[in-house]
């Protein structure tokens, strides 16, 4: 086999006063980069190996690893950087599409980090939330438009709705994409904080259904683990149409990682490649969207919200307001940051809009078309924190979905190799071996305790508001300021110019 | 009232921190890893060993048995039921180092000392003072945790 | 530069008080003019006024328009459109006294008018709706005129000026009525606007208020998708309308409106029985974005009574009484004392919950949910 003109990425420096040759690190690497040499008698790295994990780093017990991006590089060119070079290198050598995890690590502008928020001063007073309520419950569902009272109080039924304490909730990770063990700590972490998980197009493990009455149950092109126990066991039913992190293309699972567990509860043959289609086969207009709504509502005898997930595309505002009238009970947009298990490089990378703008868009034209209040806004796709959050919900959003952070708080080291099915933190990985690594009990811990912190965070800011319910800032636009923004992106946000 | 460590071995995942833990723990430096290794001559042997099959891990020290073999072939009855700690202690004064119970333990949780001081080694639940033990407060995944237990019968 | 009310939104502090009596008996002006006076330093003189009920009995038949006009032009235009749409009755300038606001006086006229039935039965709305469009479009499409006030037997007052000085520019010891409100506002920065001073009325509901709410713009937002044009950008405005949508459009009942504004917390929910937490829970997930977040008081007019309220948790000072017929609500407990030394009975409403004074012969035509009962007090 020729050479390969792709050289190692990362250089690992091991500081050998420290080493204490306790083989930590040869033991924790899935990608076989720390090895034992018998003939040398010391321990050697392979670093073409290496994906800067952080495992081996974080596991050695005398801090005696490093890992740094490697300094070699190529003649300074602002137009052929490094990556452009090597990715070709790697396509010459395998005439393949370029494969990436996670989302969309491009240094397009985070409009989050363009919005400042606002805090009263003297005319109003600000809340403290350690001394009186501020309150975060969110209701994700259709609503009517006015309550009617009858001589028997409220009349009609009201629409189903899920009912989060904190605007914030796990978004579509399959079992599969990432492990059980990984599925299992959201889930329990999700029933802990009184918030929701979404199952993503998996199905549901026996392993995961006493979380079910707080799982969101994806319906997705490929039909995986759909039946109508699937149906009626969650919380909701999602609709996905789109991912933010791979607009306009399907999902594909490996058949190596469809072992006997996915396998039966994906329903699909053990070993086979699990594709989900780019369209649904039964969805080729948005009429046909409605049938589908409408048979899950059946099926599920109106009892669940029915949500539609789409990508944020070019005109994510008019596909929105025509998913709701299609009878949506709630709208899920997903950004183009949004994260993933496997997506080509060059989708992920190119296409899809910034949710931020997605988000104002979209809660702006149903506005103007008055459907607003009728449906729920769920955002994704980059949300890193809390201000992230109180930022989404003031420009419209009635909640949002995290992926990337909760993985995160799981051990989640971003080294963005998710579709290589080694994770080295056991979560995006269905081997045996590595999946052990996420002891349900500590990522539930984990993932409940970020969900508790940004709680506490998020009533601290919505309190120097002097807001003492979430409902209130939503879209409550005037509470943000942009800063480095141009007119036009402050046009489409309506978001005044800091010092406005 | 009875102790022990137990592992639960669908989350232990064979990283033998366990061990550089134990090792250290039982060091002249007992907070200080890199010390341990590096400073301490007569190293001490692990009291608690990971075993690894396939997939399979888990991490063993000892079992702190209701009815221990260990006690019951003691040639000097170096080895015994601490009731008070309500775990299995070595008298080390008392010790021959004739490695009876080393081959009596049918859990292999008992090693010979390495020095020139013959000593069986186990694990002592790091002074069985009530303080974690150093394994289960180093267990990286919490695979490893204090069992505290009453005697049937 | 003056910052003209609606070209930003003016954070303000303010004075409220407010005089009903229950068997709609006449009371002169003084009453009031001494409980707003007495709390002189909670306005800058930057805004004050009076919205007065029962003061045009022999044209009660009649809506009674206030328009302030900036210039000739406005008048000419207004009253063009007027005849259009009404047949005006009566016109005239509102009297006043030359006591120093008349520099920066608009020109102040009134119009009893009546809408021209032909019109209201082509534009297939009610008479309500007519009256509301007719406003909204003087306000927004004429530049230079503002309807301060458009109800039947009622009137509002505004300008510019401390309100003992508004009061006196008006003269408004020659005006009676059974129902009083003023307003004297503390405005952060300058409007030298007379239109933007309170009381904000819209058809029968007159509205003072001492607050700034920290929901303002989802408040607004949410109004905007019912068609509402808040081009004042005043608290006062968005609790105007949400008033009118709730109440009016949406027909709740008044008092489950009044809980929508300052509702309960989700604990307190949590103790109630499973009806009423059912209840709760529709009418907060439905009407959250109308819950009004931030410190107010609030007094609201209209021809039925007297309504005052805080927000749910009471960061603005509300304090009522009660004296034979008559039903006082002010800012201060010393503006109460001023007018009325010894009341029967006198209390600090808690946050969130409702003072209703209704005038004797007229009960609400707005009813009252018997699921809210307990969650108000009203005054008997």
């Amino acid at each position: 086999m020729a050479i390969t003109m792709k050289t190692a990425s990362y250089k690992i420096i091991r500081d050998h006063d420290r080493c204490i040759e306790c083989l930590v690190c040869v033991r924790q690497c899935s990608n076989g980069v720390h090895r034992w040499d018998e003939d040398y008698m010391c321990l050697v790295s392979d670093e073409a190996e290496c994906v800067n994990c952080h495992r081996c780093v974080v596991f050695c017990p005398t801090q005696a690893l490093n890992v740094v991006a490697s300094p070699l590089d190529f003649k300074t060119n602002a137009n052929w950087r490094k990556p452009d070079i090597e990715q070709i290198y790697l396509q010459a050598e395998t005439g393949g599409t370029l494969l990436v995890g996670m989302g969309n690590d491009r240094p397009y502008p985070v409009y989050w980090d363009h919005l400042l928020l606002n805090a009263s001063q003297v005319t109003n007073p600000s809340i403290d939330p350690l001394r009186e309520p501020v309150e975060l419950k969110t209701f994700i569902g259709r609503k009517p438009d006015t309550v009617h009272f009858g001589s028997e109080g409220v009349e009609g039924e009201f629409p189903p709705q899920l009912e989060l304490d904190v605007p914030v909730m796990f978004s579509a990770m399959s079992f599969g994409s990432i492990s059980l063990n990984a599925q299992k700590s959201l889930a329990r972490a999700a029933v802990e904080t009184g918030i929701y998980w979404n199952c993503g197009e998996g199905g549901l493990h026996p392993e995961v259904r006493p979380y079910a009455d707080r799982a969101v149950v994806q319906v997705a092109s490929g039909r995986f683990g759909v039946s109508v126990d699937y149906l009626k066991s969650g919380a909701a039913i999602e609709i996905k149409i789109g991912q933010g992190a791979k607009p306009g293309i399907g999902g594909h699972l490996p058949g190596e990682k469809v072992g006997p567990e996915v396998s039966r509860t994906r329903m699909i043959p053990l070993g086979t490649d699990a594709i989900s289609p780019a369209p649904h086969h039964d969805i080729y207009s948005i009429e046909d969207l409605r049938q589908l709504i409408f048979s899950l509502k059946e099926a599920t005898e109106y009892a669940k919200p029915v949500g539609v997930k789409i990508a944020a595309v070019h005109n994510v505002a008019a596909i929105a307001s025509g998913s709701v009238r299609a009878g949506a009970d709630f709208l899920v947009i997903d950004g183009f940051r949004g994260g993933t298990g496997a997506a080509p490089l060059r989708i992920r990378d190119n296409i899809g809009i910034p949710i931020e703008l997605a988000l104002a868009a979209v809660d702006s034209r149903l506005r103007e078309e008055g459907i607003r209040n009728t449906v729920s806004l769920v955002v994704a796709g980059g949300i890193r924190n809390s201000a992230d959050v109180v930022k989404a919900i003031a420009l419209g959003a009635d909640a949002v979905y995290i992926g990337t952070a909760a993985l995160i708080a799981l051990g989640c080291h971003m080294c963005q190799k998710c579709y290589q099915g080694k994770c080295n933190w056991g979560i995006a990985t269905t081997n045996p071996y590595l999946t052990k690594r996420v002891n349900p009990e500590v990522g539930a811990r984990r993932a409940a305790n970020l969900i508790r912190a940004w709680a506490h965070e998020i009533k601290e800011m919505l309190g120097g508001m002097g807001i003492n319910a979430i409902e209130s800032l939503r879209g409550n636009r005037l509470h943000l300021r942009g800063i480095g923004l141009g007119p036009k992106e402050l046009e489409i946000l309506q978001v005044k110019a800091a010092g406005e | 009232m009875r102790r022990r460590i137990v592992c639960n071995f669908d989350v232990c995942i064979g990283c033998r921190l366990c061990e550089v833990y134990c090792i250290t723990s039982h060091s002249r430096f007992p907070h200080d890893v890199l010390k341990a290794f590096k400073l301490d001559g007569q190293r001490p042997v692990p009291r608690v060993t990971v075993e690894e099959e396939g997939v399979l891990s888990f991490s063993v020290s000892c079992r702190h048995c209701q009815e221990p073999e260990c006690t019951k072939s003691c040639l000097t009855g170096a080895l015994q039921l601490d009731a008070e700690l309500g775990i299995i202690k070595v008298e080390e004064e008392r010790c021959i180092g004739c490695w009876t119970c080393v081959v009596a333990c049918p859990y292999g949780a008992i090693r010979p000392s390495p020095g020139e001081r013959k000593v069986a080694v186990k694990c002592d639940l790091c002074g069985g003072t009530g303080e974690v033990p150093a394994c289960v407060a180093n267990c990286p995944n919490e695979a490893l945790r204090m069992e505290v237990w009453v005697e049937e019968g | 530069m003056v910052v003209r009310e609606g070209l930003a939104r003016i954070p303000a502090g303010c004075a409220v008080a407010g005089i009903v009596d229950r068997r709609r008996q006449a009371m002169k002006a003084d009453g009031i003019v001494t409980m707003i006076s007495l709390m002189h330093d909670r306005s800058n003189g930057l805004g004050g006024g009076f919205a007065v009920y029962g003061c045009y009995s022999d044209m009660s038949d009649y809506y009674a328009f206030h328009l302030f006009y900036e210039s000739s032009s406005a008048q000419t235009e207004t009253e063009q459109f007027m005849s259009i749409y009404f047949k005006v009755e009566q016109k005239e300038p509102i009297p006043v006294r030359k006591n120093g606001l008349q520099k920066h006086a608009p020109r102040i006229w009134r119009y009893f008018v009546k809408p021209k039935v032909s019109e209201i039965n082509e534009q297939d709305l009610s008479e309500e709706e007519y009256i509301i469009k007719t406003v909204m479009s003087i306000n927004r499409d004429i530049p230079g005129a503002f309807v301060a006030s458009s109800g039947k037997n009622m009137g509002a007052f505004k300008a510019v000026g401390y309100p003992e000085d508004v009061a006196d520019f008006y003269r408004l010891e020659e005006y009676q009525g059974y129902l009083w409100l003023a307003h004297g506002r503390f405005p952060t920065n300058t409007p030298g606007w007379w239109g933007g001073a309170h009381p904000f009325t819209l058809l029968d509901w007159s509205v003072v208020h001492n607050g700034e709410i920290s929901s303002y713009g989802a408040n607004r937002r949410y109004l905007e998708m019912f068609g509402y044009h808040c081009g004042l950008q005043t608290d006062t405005e968005a609790i105007t309308y949400l008033l009118d949508l709730l109440v009016r459009k949406h027909r709740l009942p008044l008092l489950t409106a009044l809980n929508i504004f300052a509702a309960p917390f989700w604990e307190e929910i949590g103790r109630m029985d499973p009806e009423r937490q059912r209840l709760w829970k529709v009418l907060r997930s439905v009407y959250g974005s109308a819950l009004l977040n931030g410190p107010f008081s609030i007094i609201v007019g209209c021809s039925h009574g007297l309504i005052a309220m805080n927000d749910r948790i009471k960061l603005r000072p509300l304090v009522a009484a009660v004296n034979t017929e008559k039903v006082y609500v002010a800012s201060e407990e010393a503006a109460i004392r001023a007018v009325c030394r010894q009341p029967d009975r006198l209390w600090t409403p808690a946050g969130g919950e409702p003072v209703l004074a209704w005038v004797e012969h007229q009960t609400s035509k707005h009813g009252s949910s018997s699921l809210c009962d307990g969650l108000v007090r009203e005054v008997s």
